[in-house]
This record gives structure tokens, C-alpha cells and sequence, in this order.
């Protein structure tokens, strides 16, 4: 039998029952279309996460006040225990650090004109925007000079720069009202992402004794110190080598009774990571199932088919059909409806995240091979599910065939 | 009437089909039935022979063998100088698509496709013709069945039991076999329907192809030249058809 010939008969009969064909290829379509989707949108899942996450900052270790046992939490960095006197400890003792960052953070009261917010307010030293990852958009950070003489000037997030000014990087040169006092933008900060009051994008940035002289008072102990690490290999020694030097500072014997704790970015990452990764895992899965409950459907299709045409297999082993022949006919059926269903799969799931990133309503990322994974799988479904239909087409002796009523 | 023998006595001609005490039982040994027993005959080339005989005579069983859709037991047939008895599902298959044309009582058509994709089928199992080839002898043998050209486009299911049943003839005509087998190719059909087939049959007999019809009809087996008789799985008589002319073998 030539292949022309055997796409001719393919096609006649799949047109032959239109409307089983099509429903048998939309639960391929499905199938594949929800794999491709789900992965995409796991994998978005764990992207955001790990962007949003290294967004603040490279290699960053925080130290903040407060035991990780004690016995009345009050929330993390409300305890009084890390002092200006810590940081410049680990400023003068800590190796393979690139950058130490002490802050103090409050929510205040901000007003220009009529518009007011209450938002995150962070006095730092200008090594902060380093530390931290904050890109400048218009204008620039504060620096050292400004610091050391009190300068009462502002780097505003673009969250709150639009909320004042009604655009984002609007504002500088303004003066805008921190808790009363008359501050200057200076600069904006570029998007970092992320969501809610917590997101960087919302706070407002001003020098640490600016901070101290105007809004904190002068003996207000810092919500945190942040130390970049030289790189990822060295985080680990940093970070053990913080934990001593705090303990030996603050004079606490037993470890376990630290007034202060130590996060570290990279180990939220991974954890936060393999979170969605299984996520991920979760989401294919479902997919899978639906596309292994599609290839039962070919199944059932491709036997039902069989059995309706007993009497066609029948006739075509009388006039001359071989057993390959007819086996090839009914395994080219069942692999043209998952292939159809696998390229259409593909592209009403290539749409679909089209369309979820136009409206960025969920992050994704197309995966490559997960199309590739899903049109290889769509083909083994199609050659699976239809070899034993194809086999029992092919096993029927032409005389019982003939005589199938 | 002359025997078969007496007609056909020269000793140089080779049958096309010959059968040597074919015995064909079914069932387990405990409850056996035999349905052919011991049956051997010869067909020549050119021959129009009708096999006729009562319901459960075994005329059936007995075109099933010589259609090569299903093997006897025991005893040989030889199609066209091969010998069939012996043959395995796919070399039957290749015998059945070069060698024999089959007409069956209820056409066996697809009923959904064109007449033309019913009468391609058996093309589509051979390599023989290329796909232009293809159309002219798709034309050739629906002319040689007696139907119309116009008719190549439509489903077979919009035609009428007579064009339906030249669609099968033209369909067993395509891979120009050895022999045209037919079984009770009338027995769907209205006498006058009927007439005009058997009428097919005489033209491509005349033509020079060998016929082979099973029918319990005997008015439709009057139209044959010779006239084989089963009852019980045995052949009771086999003759030549009143005063038809001795054929002229090639």
C-alpha cells in the first residue's frame, strides 16, 4: 500500500464521522493545550518568585533584632537590640563583604499638596541602594555628603511617586511632608515588582542620620543591617561569622538565646523555589491525567470504529488487503486525530499564554520543551492507545468479517 | 447432455482452477461436521459455471475455498498454477487481490464513498498502477460492468440495487483476475434487475473471462454454460448446459 494511498483512506474515514472525529481530537486539544498552559504558568510562578526575591538584592544576608525563640514575639525587627554600635562592628570585622547596610524603617504620614499616603519610610546610608538593588530612574540616591550634613532629601519608589505626583518617576525637585517635615526629591527608584504595602516599590528612601535627626530620634535602634556577601560561595562564612561577632558583642553565651536573627536570600529563594517547582510538578500532572483521560478516548473510538466497520475490513481483506495494511489504516487513524489534536493543542496553548501575558494577569513563561514534550507525547498517545484497535482490526479473518452483522 | 470431461479432454490445457477432494470440516472432533467431502473438479479458462444447490448444500463453504477466503481442510487447490491450500494469511491476501474478483450478494460497497473509490479499492492494495493508470482502468472496467461514467462521482448509497451490484463487478473487474466469483449476485436484485447483471456476467464472459456463480436459482443457472450440482458437501452432477457450443479454448 503506497502512503498517499494510505493518507487517503485515513482522511475519508476520519471525515466520515466528523463530528466523533472533532470531539475525539478536542480532548487532545485540551489535553495538550493544559499542559502546555499549566507548565507555562508554574514556571512563571517560580520565576516571579526568584525575580521578585533577587530584586532585593545579590548574595543578601539581613540581621534583625529579636530572638528566633522567645517567648512574646512581637514581630520581626520590633525589638531594640541592634544598635548603630553593631553595625560598625561588622563594618570594621566582616571579610568578603562588598557591602553593610544599617536601617531604620517606620510607616509615616507623607503629604504633597493634597495627596497623602502613609507609607514605608527608610533611613539608610547611600551603600543602601548597592545592598538593595535600587536602580535610579530620574534624579539620583543620596550620598555620603548628604548624610553627614543632615540633608533633608528623599528617594521616593515609583509606587509612591505616582500616587503623589499621579505618574511614576515624577516628582523630582518637589517638596514633599514626611511626618511635618519638609523633604526635597531627589530621585526615583525604577520598578522592582512585587505586590502589597511590603513592596519596595512603595517605600521612600532618606539618608540614616538625616533619619535619625528629624523622624527616629538620635538612640533609636535599627530594624535592620543588611550585608551583601562578595558572592554566593561566601555566603555561608559571612553569614556564620555575623552570628559570632553579634554574639561575642551582645554577650550571649548560648547561641540559642540570640537577641537577633539572620535571614538569608538565597535559602527563601530555594525554598520558595521548590515550593512552585512543585507547583509546577502539581499543575502538569492535573494536565497529564486529562490528556491520559483523551488517549482512553481515542481508545474507546478507534475500537468502536473497528467494530462498526467489520464488514469495510472484511471486504478490504477480500479484495486483497494484507494484515499491515489494514493495521497501518486503523494506527495512521488514531495517530492523525492526536497529532491533529496535538498541533492544535499547541497553538490554543501557545494563545492562551499569549494572551495571559498581554493581560499580565498570571506570570508565565513558555517552556520550549514543553511543547515538545507535549507534541512528542500527543504522537505516543495516538500510537498507544490505537495499536491494539489497529491489532484487532487487523486479526479479523476476512470470512467472519464479511459475515458481521 | 456431454459430460465435462468428454468436452474438455485434451490432455494439454491447463485448468485455471482445479480442486482435488477438498474436504472442509468445522467443529470440535467430538462434534464434527463435515460440510465439504471429497469435492474435485477443474475449471478452464473461459468457462461461465454456475455451482448450484439448496441452502446448506456447502455451495458457500465451497466459494469461500475458491475465493481463497478460508482453507480446506484437507485435498489442494490450484488457482491459476498455484497451489492455495497451503497458503498463509498475506500470500492468500496477495491471491485474493491479483487473482480473483469477488461480486457478493449485498455488494458489499462503502456505502459513503464514490463510485469511484469503491472500485479503486482493490488498486490500492497493489503496486501494479500508477495513480494516472489508475482512472483509465477505473473508467475501462465500469464501462466493461455497464454503468455510466457520470455516475464515478456519486456515493454509492444514492444508486440502485443494479447499478450497486455493476459497481461490484466493475470493483471485481479492476485487477483484471483470473476468475470473477460470484455469490448469489442476484439475490438482493428484482428478476428484471437480476436480468440485466446476469447479463454483465454473460458480456464479460463472452469477453473471455471465466465465471464462477453460486446460486440456488436455476433459472439464473440456466444462463451458464456448465452447471456443477452440490448436495450434502458432495457433487451430485456436473454438466454442460443443454446445446451450448463447445468453447473455443485458449
Amino acid at each position: 500500500m503506497r502512503y498517499i494511498d494510505l493518507l487517503q483512506e485515513t482522511s475519508y474515514s476520519l471525515l466520515m464521522n466528523k463530528a466523533r472525529s472533532f470531539l475525539t481530537i478536542l480532548g487532545i486539544v485540551i489535553g495538550i493545550a493544559a499542559v502546555i498552559v499549566l507548565i507555562a504558568v508554574g514556571e512563571g510562578a517560580t520565576a516571579a518568585v526568584t525575580n521578585n526575591i533577587s530584586a532585593l538584592g545579590s548574595n543578601l544576608i539581613v540581621v534583625v533584632p529579636g530572638s528566633a525563640s522567645g517567648a512574646v514575639s512581637q514581630g520581626i525587627g520590633s525589638a531594640q537590640t541592634l544598635t548603630m554600635k553593631d553595625a560598625s562592628l561588622l563594618q570594621q570585622q566582616l571579610q568578603y563583604v562588598s557591602g553593610i547596610s544599617p536601617e531604620i524603617a517606620k510607616h509615616f504620614q507623607i503629604t504633597f499638596g493634597a495627596n497623602n499616603t502613609n507609607t514605608n519610610v527608610i533611613g539608610a546610608d547611600p551603600i543602601y541602594s548597592f545592598v538593595h538593588n535600587v536602580t535610579i530612574n530620574n534624579g539620583s540616591f543620596f550620598n555620603q555628603q548628604q548624610n553627614n550634613t543632615l540633608q533633608r532629601v528623599a528617594v521616593l519608589g515609583p509606587g509612591v511617586s505616582e500616587l503623589l505626583f499621579g505618574s511614576p518617576y515624577a516628582g523630582v525637585g518637589k517638596q514633599i511632608e514626611i511626618n511635618g517635615n519638609l523633604f526635597s526629591v531627589i530621585g526615583v527608584a525604577n520598578i522592582k515588582g512585587g505586590s502589597g504595602v511590603s513592596s519596595a516599590d512603595n517605600n521612600i528612601y532618606i539618608p540614616l542620620k538625616t533619619a535619625q535627626q528629624y523622624l527616629f530620634g538620635q538612640n533609636r535602634a535599627l530594624t535592620s543591617i543588611s550585608i551583601s556577601a562578595m558572592n554566593a560561595q561566601s555566603i555561608n562564612t559571612v553569614e556564620q561569622e555575623t552570628f559570632n561577632l553579634l554574639l561575642q558583642s551582645h554577650d550571649i553565651q548560648n547561641p540559642a538565646n540570640a537577641d537577633f536573627q539572620l535571614v538569608n536570600q538565597s535559602s527563601i529563594v530555594a525554598s520558595l523555589s521548590s515550593t512552585t517547582q512543585t507547583l509546577t510538578v502539581l499543575l502538569g500532572s492535573i494536565a497529564a491525567i486529562s490528556l491520559l483521560v483523551a488517549g482512553i478516548g481515542i481508545m474507546n473510538m478507534m475500537l468502536t470504529t473497528v467494530t462498526e466497520r467489520t464488514r469495510e475490513i472484511g471486504l478490504r481483506k477480500a479484495v486483497g488487503a494484507k494484515k499491515k495494511d489494514i493495521g497501518s489504516q486503523f494506527l495512521c487513524e488514531a495517530v492523525a486525530l492526536t497529532l491533529i489534536g496535538g498541533l492544535c493543542g499547541i497553538l490554543l496553548g501557545i494563545g492562551i499564554i499569549e494572551v495571559l501575558s498581554l493581560t499580565r494577569s498570571v506570570a508565565v513563561v513558555t517552556q520550549w520543551w514543553s511543547i515538545a514534550i507535549a507534541f512528542g507525547v500527543s504522537m505516543l498517545i495516538g500510537i498507544v492507545f490505537g495499536y491494539y484497535p489497529a491489532q484487532r482490526a487487523a486479526k479479523l479473518k476476512p470470512i467472519d468479517a464479511l459475515r458481521y452483522e | 447432455m456431454k459430460t465435462v470431461a468428454e468436452s474438455f479432454s485434451h490432455q494439454d490445457i491447463r485448468p485455471v482452477i482445479s480442486c482435488h477432494n477438498i474436504v472442509k470440516k468445522y467443529g470440535s472432533s467430538t462434534n464434527e461436521v463435515t460440510v465439504l467431502d471429497k469435492v474435485s473438479f477443474d475449471i478452464y479458462s473461459g468457462e461461465f459455471v454456475a455451482i448450484v444447490g439448496p441452502s446448506g448444500s456447502g455451495k458457500t463453504t465451497l466459494m469461500n475455498i475458491l475465493g481463497a477466503l478460508d482453507s480446506p481442510s484437507s485435498g489442494t487447490y490450484t488457482l491459476d498454477g498455484e497451489l492455495v491450500s497451503n497458503l498463509k494469511d498475506d500470500e492468500l491476501a496477495i491471491i485474493r487481490n491479483t487473482k480473483i474478483g469477488f461480486v457478493f450478494q449485498s455488494y458489499n460497497l462503502l456505502t459513503r464513498a464514490t463510485v469511484e473509490r469503491n472500485v479503486r479499492l482493490p488498486l490500492i492494495y497493489s503496486l501494479v498502477l500508477s495513480p494516472t493508470e489508475r482512472k483509465k482502468r477505473i473508467e475501462a472496467v465500469l464501462q466493461s460492468a455497464g454503468l455510466s461514467l457520470g455516475y464515478l462521482k456519486n456515493k454509492s448509497n444514492q444508486l440502485s440495487g443494479g447499478q450497486m451490484q455493476r459497481v461490484a463487478i466493475a470493483r471485481a473487474l479492476v485487477n483484471d483476475p483470473s476468475i470473477i466469483l460470484a455469490d448469489e449476485p442476484t439475490g438482493n436484485l428484482d428478476q428484471s434487475t437480476g436480468k440485466i447483471v446476469i447479463n454483465s456476467f454473460l458480456k464479460l464472459n463472452q469477453e473471455g473471462r471465466t465465471v464462477v456463480l453460486i446460486t440456488h436459482d436455476l433459472n439464473v443457472a440456466g444462463n451458464a454454460s456448465r452447471i456443477i450440482q452440490i448436495q450434502d458437501g458432495k457433487i451430485i452432477s456436473d454438466e454442460l448446459n443443454g446445446n451450448e457450443p463447445k468453447r473455443k479454448l485458449t
